[in-house]
């Protein structure tokens, strides 16, 4: 079937496009885009005044905890929340149980995806077997399976030949590599080392343990000349490595998640454990260059590192918390309100972070609005009002830090391969897309 | 600003400072950080454990300001002196007190903490005095109790008891604490009595020096309005205190010191370094100590050291605090 979205303004950085005009879908792809398109025979939506129409937006970093962990997020409620937070694919990193390292789990991760049929869901999959940081995993192998790029997140590879071996290795089947990048003599800690942890007597986790590593593997993507992606950044230090090894034209690329450009280390005060998660929220100064990454370029994508975590794990002790905070459906509003209204990006650079780039760096479909992309569509709500609201949440997990914000901007509408499969009716006027596709019989987004 | 910027406090009956308002209670159920205290009930705490004080001189040790009130005395971690200390001073003000101790295996295995807490407030305590080997506990427990929280001792945060009767002594030996030259010793990274002894000396008017290695030192110690400095003779010099911190044996295996033998040479309170302070200088430690690692015996039982006072004003100043958040001000 064919969808025409009509009129809005549609931003594909990627084509180099930010003009009002109109995008036709056929089925699962996009069949053409430009001004006044014939109307015959397609679904016809004029979009809503102040909806703007993006190449649909790539997680690269999320936690789905199946298999293993589904008391804290299984695949269908961790995608139907990327929906919901504007998302039309995500990554999902290999600490499951057991860890996606051969292929058999790879397929069971594709499998569920498939079966739950919200966003798609790329598999990563582990560097080393069990991501002990002993033996590589059988790279091929989980390429064949679906994996698009390996990952022992939660984790650094600690060892440095066998980071070395890994990057030479993964880049002869085109994976890329993400590293958690933390160096292990220097973990313990709960919180980001400074005045405020001392201050509350918690332990600390200093800046330069993920520095020490980003430089490391820096050097060593340039000795091999393979890409390495640095996952979730948060100290100026460690980009400051980065945009090094990008002078350099090293092939490295890093991402930031909302609450490293966000929040601080303040947030700590009343222990919060929905304020801990590794890397820790770190100082204010950490936290401004991470803004300045984003608009100059020297970082490559928004991820989320979405970590859901159950109620009963996050109620206790600061020090007994696990690490880690949900973030599909709060990404989007808090990029728009934090980094479009506030003049520290443009939309277009935006879309870039969230679609383009990300699309890219994985090496998979997406990303843009071409002619023949996938009908994998974002539909933005730069000037509407959101309420973050944990008991609207479609994760399982409630474990966010920004419950009960107020943002400018949200998400109207997502669609994946052509099928509508979130409608914000807080949108006004988003209900129009609601009347097009296989929309979920009785899902509304309250 | 952050809980160590004590600068906006105005203390009463130090020099400057705004005439006191008569304050008969505290203004917060709980106590949880010195930090929360205001100059003027830190005074008030002072002054109703020299009342306290006098009690225990009575032939009958005993008054019922607490009667009919119960107390828990909740230890995650296990304490003799603190423990006890409260536990007299609940007996001594006649109320109802039981200790639960909560060994830390049966805690990673068991109930939380927070469980724990909701099955004791069913039985109605007025307050729960919780010591526990996270920081911060002692806050999470009080946003869920409806019982007074009395934080004794949570991880590597605070001690606030352990703080006003270091406060109290001091004050007892030396008139006032504003301008007093205060050097805190030892390990200040894990140590929640450095923490709440900052606060509350600040708040005071005191100069703090602090001294230890540079691995014990807290980083961004430069934000919490103190002299650090790695010679403890810079710090003794000239000082009208100096306050020991107990060395955690077990703790120093992460390679914090070389060695205890080392520490004693280095951060050991001997006689030779005691005459460096003020002639009339008091010595205090927390306890427990550890003899010939951080103090010198002789310094210890000599004729400076006030930690048996110590000990003794814990007792009238735990007796003051619970008196002041629990009592009935009818029945002193």
């Amino acid at each position: 079937m064919k969808i025409l979205l009509k009129g809005g303004r549609v931003v594909d950085p990627a084509a180099s496009r930010d003009t009002v005009c109109d995008v036709l879908i056929d089925g699962a792809v996009v069949e053409q885009v430009g001004s006044g398109l014939r109307t015959d025979g397609a679904a016809v939506v004029e979009v809503p005044p102040g909806c703007v129409v993006c190449p649909g937006f790539i997680d690269m970093h999320v936690h789905l905890r199946e298999p293993g962990q589904e008391h804290k997020e299984t695949i269908a409620t961790g995608t139907t929340a990327a929906v919901a937070g504007g998302f039309t694919s995500v990554a999902c990193m290999p600490n499951t149980q057991p860890v996606n390292d051969q292929a058999g789990t790879t397929e069971l991760i594709l499998a569920r995806a498939e079966a739950a049929g919200q966003a798609r869901v790329y598999p990563i999959g582990a560097v080393s077997r069990e991501s002990k940081g002993k033996q590589l995993a059988d790279f091929a192998e989980l390429r064949a399976a679906g994996c698009v790029a390996v990952s022992d997140d939660g984790q650094p590879v600690a060892d440095a030949l066998l980071m070395r071996r890994a990057l030479e290795y993964a880049s002869s089947f085109d994976m890329l590599l993400i590293d958690h990048c933390e160096d292990p003599a220097l973990r313990g800690g709960v919180a980001h080392e400074g005045y405020q942890a001392s201050a509350l007597g918690l332990r600390g986790l200093p800046g330069v343990a993920e520095e020490l590593i980003v430089e490391r593997d820096v050097t060593l993507a340039g000795l091999v000349g393979a890409p390495v992606h640095i996952a979730h950044i948060s100290v100026r230090g460690a980009l400051r490595a980065v945009r090094s090894g990008k002078e350099r034209n090293i092939p490295v690329t890093c991402e930031v998640t909302p609450h490293h450009f966000i929040l601080t280390d303040e947030m700590l005060k009343n222990y919060d454990t929905n304020a801990k998660m590794n890397p820790p929220l770190r100082e204010a100064a950490d936290r401004d260059a991470m803004l300045q990454g984003l608009a100059d370029g020297s970082v490559d994508a928004i991820a989320t590192d979405h970590a859901p975590h159950h109620y009963d794990e996050k109620a206790v002790e600061f020090d007994r918390a696990p690490f880690g905070i949900t973030g599909l459906e709060t990404a989007v509003a808090l990029s728009l309100d934090r980094l479009v209204q506030h003049d520290v990006v443009s939309l277009s650079r935006l879309v870039e972070l969230c679609s383009t780039n990300p699309a890219r760096i994985l090496g998979v479909a997406g990303g843009s609005l071409e002619v023949g992309s996938p009908a994998d569509l974002t539909v933005l709500a730069p000037d509407a009002r959101t309420i973050v609201d944990v008991k609207t949440m479609r994760s399982k997990a409630k474990n966010t830090p920004f419950d009960g914000w107020e943002l400018h901007g949200g998400v109207a509408a997502t669609i994946v391969s052509g099928r509508v499969l979130y409608v914000n009716d807080a949108v006004t006027g988003a209900e129009v897309f609601a009347s097009i596709g296989e929309s979920i019989p009785g899902e509304s987004a309250k | 600003m952050g809980p160590f910027d004590t600068s906006r406090v105005a203390v009463p009956g130090e020099p400057g400072a705004t005439p006191p308002k008569l304050r008969t209670g505290l203004r917060s159920r709980h106590l949880l950080s010195v930090g929360d205290l205001e100059g003027d009930e830190i005074s008030l705490i002072f002054d109703t454990a020299e009342a306290m004080k006098e009690i225990e001189l009575r032939p009958i040790k005993k008054v019922p300001a607490l009667r009919g009130k119960t107390i828990v005395n909740l230890f995650y971690e296990p304490s003799t002196r603190t423990r006890t200390s409260f536990e007299i001073a609940e007996k001594r003000l006649s109320a109802d007190s039981l200790n639960v101790a909560v060994a830390g295996s049966s805690m990673v295995k068991g109930e939380t903490l927070f469980d724990t807490a909701r099955n004791l407030e069913a039985m109605a305590p007025d307050m729960i005095v919780l010591r526990h080997q996270a920081s911060g506990a002692p806050f999470q427990l009080a946003s869920i109790c409806r019982a007074g929280v009395i934080n004794a001792g949570d991880g590597m945060h605070e001690h606030p008891t352990q703080a006003l009767l270091d406060g109290f002594t001091i004050r007892a030996h030396k008139g006032q604490i504003a301008g007093l030259k205060i050097a805190i010793v030892g390990d200040l990274l894990h140590s929640r009595v450095f923490r709440s002894n900052l606060l509350l000396l600040r708040a005071l008017g005191a100069e703090v020096w602090v001294c230890g290695p540079p691995t014990l030192i807290p980083p961004g110690i430069e934000r919490f309005g103190v002299t650090a400095t790695t010679r403890l003779d810079e710090a003794a010099e000239g000082a009208d205190v100096i306050m020991m911190l107990r060395i955690q044996r077990e703790r120093m295996l992460g390679q914090f010191v070389p060695s205890l033998r080392e520490y004693f040479m280095v951060y050991g309170l001997t006689v030779e370094r005691v005459e460096r302070a003020k002639p009339d200088v008091i010595i205090m430690h927390p306890g427990p100590m550890n003899r010939g690692v951080e103090i010198a015996s002789e310094v210890a039982d000599g004729p400076y050291s006030v930690m048996l006072d110590q000990v003794a004003n814990g007792v009238a100043v735990r007796m003051a605090v619970l008196y002041l958040l629990a009592g009935n001000p009818d029945e002193m």
